[in-house]
């Protein structure tokens, strides 16, 4: 038993294990149940004949779902090549010394970040007449940016203090301090930060469905909604799910990863506090504070 | 203001649709996510592990896939329900994730030595819980989810796309009517925030009030 440490049970004698065990099997029969249904509502409703598995095999079926992959990354690529440096800039920005600077900033910081990103996804979409693509990479890049803002501020503010007072006290210019003494520090600390909130971009990727961009969910629907294939919605599912979740899987993986290499290292020890892989839904832990 | 003026009862249904939708799903995203935290902590395995694939798939899940799934998958296993209830069964339950992994990190918060106390002074199970651990995991809980709930507010204008009648969805009607597109989204925009700060400013205060000097 590896329950971890918390203030709810005691370790358990013998009378409390033999109870856990007879939980346990209740569960295990609930879930088995559970699955079971699941299993037999599938060949209920007939999932697995021919005639619905038949539209993968053909050529142009597999190249649809494949230009839809491809779509969906592509997107998810220029969101991170553009948000990056969208956050970096409105990050130097909160933290710059110029008043109406920082005002500015953190107007745009706040503001894309209160906004619900499907509004915006639409706006661009609707309002400008932008194409599909570029008004999703538009919208992505105006929330994750401003999220990543406030992810790299937390981390810039969390090295320690008298890192930047030793700077500074050998005559380092304000650039020069942050260049060199706390973007590097903050940058290991927050990278499983960064690396989950990619993770929330990679799944947001999907909204694009919405505004007709032909990504992954798209071709899934086009294929789904085909009578010729026998409306074949489950097995599309079926084929689509997993490795969307399975890519935003990865990218968890990695972050946590990543993160464990870098509290392990010690290297780090005395540096900046390494912000956890948690994975995002709204905002990042480490931005709320 | 001539837009929003003369649409009034749309932008009203609109807003009022979203405003359901986020309450409805709050409720079941907490009460799933409460009872799949409880699977999380629990000493029983099996309920262990059920808790964490549940959450590592819904967190990892794309929002729009699993309304893909609901509200056009579900159907098929001649499940027909309204699409309102489609939505709040794939809101409740991706937040419910959220909330789950909220609930969970609150909980470990306790000190250890909080519960072995309560149970060394002889109080059963539920003293413990309800007198001693819940109390004071509450306070650190309450900023996290007040985020996650701001975060489902906002998540609600994906159920617009799934015909649910919600306030992002409105701009197609009004749209019609030939109206400034610029003004119509300006007051959607409007209409989210309300939303959002009222959230926000609620789970402030309730933190201000349970606030302790630790």
């Amino acid at each position: 038993m590896t329950v971890e440490s918390s203030a709810l049970y005691d370790v358990p004698g013998p009378k409390a294990l033999a109870r856990h065990r007879l939980y346990g099997g209740i569960a295990l029969l609930a879930i088995a149940a559970l699955l079971g249904w699941i299993v037999y509502m599938l060949f209920h409703t007939q999932q697995f004949t021919e005639s619905k598995w038949m539209a993968f095999e053909y050529k142009g079926v597999q190249e649809l779902l494949l230009r839809g992959l491809g779509n969906t990354l592509k997107a998810f690529g220029w969101t991170v090549l553009f948000a990056l440096p969208f956050g970096a800039l409105f990050a130097a920005g909160r933290l710059s010394d110029h008043r109406p600077v920082r005002m500015l900033s953190t107007l745009v910081v706040e503001f894309f970040r209160a906004m619900p990103l499907l509004v915006m996804i639409f706006f661009i979409f609707v309002a400008l007449k932008v194409a599909p693509l570029w008004a999703l990479v538009a919208g992505l890049v105006l929330y994750n940016g401003s999220v990543l803002a406030e992810v790299f501020r937390a981390g810039v503010l969390a090295v320690p203090k008298g890192q930047k007072e030793a700077a500074f006290a050998l005559g380092m210019r304000k650039t020069q301090v942050m260049a060199y003494v706390l973007v590097p520090q903050a940058n290991r600390a927050m990278l499983p930060a960064i690396i989950s909130q990619l993770v929330v971009a990679l799944k947001d990727t999907s909204l694009g469905f919405l505004i007709t961009y032909e990504e992954f969910l798209h071709a899934g629907k086009l294929i789904a909604t085909n009578l010729d294939y026998d409306l074949p919605f489950i097995p599309v599912v079926m084929v689509i799910a997993p490795i969307y979740i399975g890519m935003c899987l990865l990218l968890s993986w990695f972050a946590r990863w990543v993160e464990r290499q870098s509290r392990r290292r010690p290297s780090m020890r005395g540096g900046a506090p390494v912000a956890s892989a948690e994975v995002a839904m709204g905002l990042p832990p480490a931005a709320q504070q | 203001m001539k837009t929003l003026t003369d649409n009034w009862s749309t932008y009203w249904e609109g807003f009022l649709g979203t405003l359901s939708l986020f309450l409805v799903s709050a409720v079941l995203a907490l009460v799933l996510g409460v009872l799949i935290a409880s699977f999380r902590v629990s000493p029983v395995r099996p309920l262990r592990v059920f808790g964490t694939a549940w959450v590592t798939l819904l967190r990892n899940t794309p929002l729009t896939l699993l309304f893909f799934i609901v509200v056009l998958g579900l159907p098929r296993f001649d499940i027909t329900l309204p699409f309102f209830t489609f939505a709040v069964l794939a809101l409740g339950c991706y937040t419910s994730a959220f909330v789950c992994e909220a609930m969970r990190a609150g909980v470990n918060t306790v000190p250890v030595g909080q519960g072995e106390a309560a149970r060394s002074l002889g109080m059963s199970f539920g003293q413990t819980m309800g007198l001693v651990v819940l109390p004071q995991a509450y306070r650190s809980v309450v900023a996290p989810i007040g985020s996650v709930m701001i975060a489902l507010a906002k998540n609600t204008a994906i159920a617009g796309s799934f015909s649910v009648t919600e306030l992002l969805g409105t701009y197609r009607t009004i749209n019609e009517l030939g109206y400034s597109i610029v003004w119509t989204f300006v007051w959607i925009a409007v209409g989210y925030l309300i939303i959002t700060l009222a959230v926000s400013l609620v789970f402030n205060l309730l933190e201000r009030r349970v606030a302790v000097a630790r």
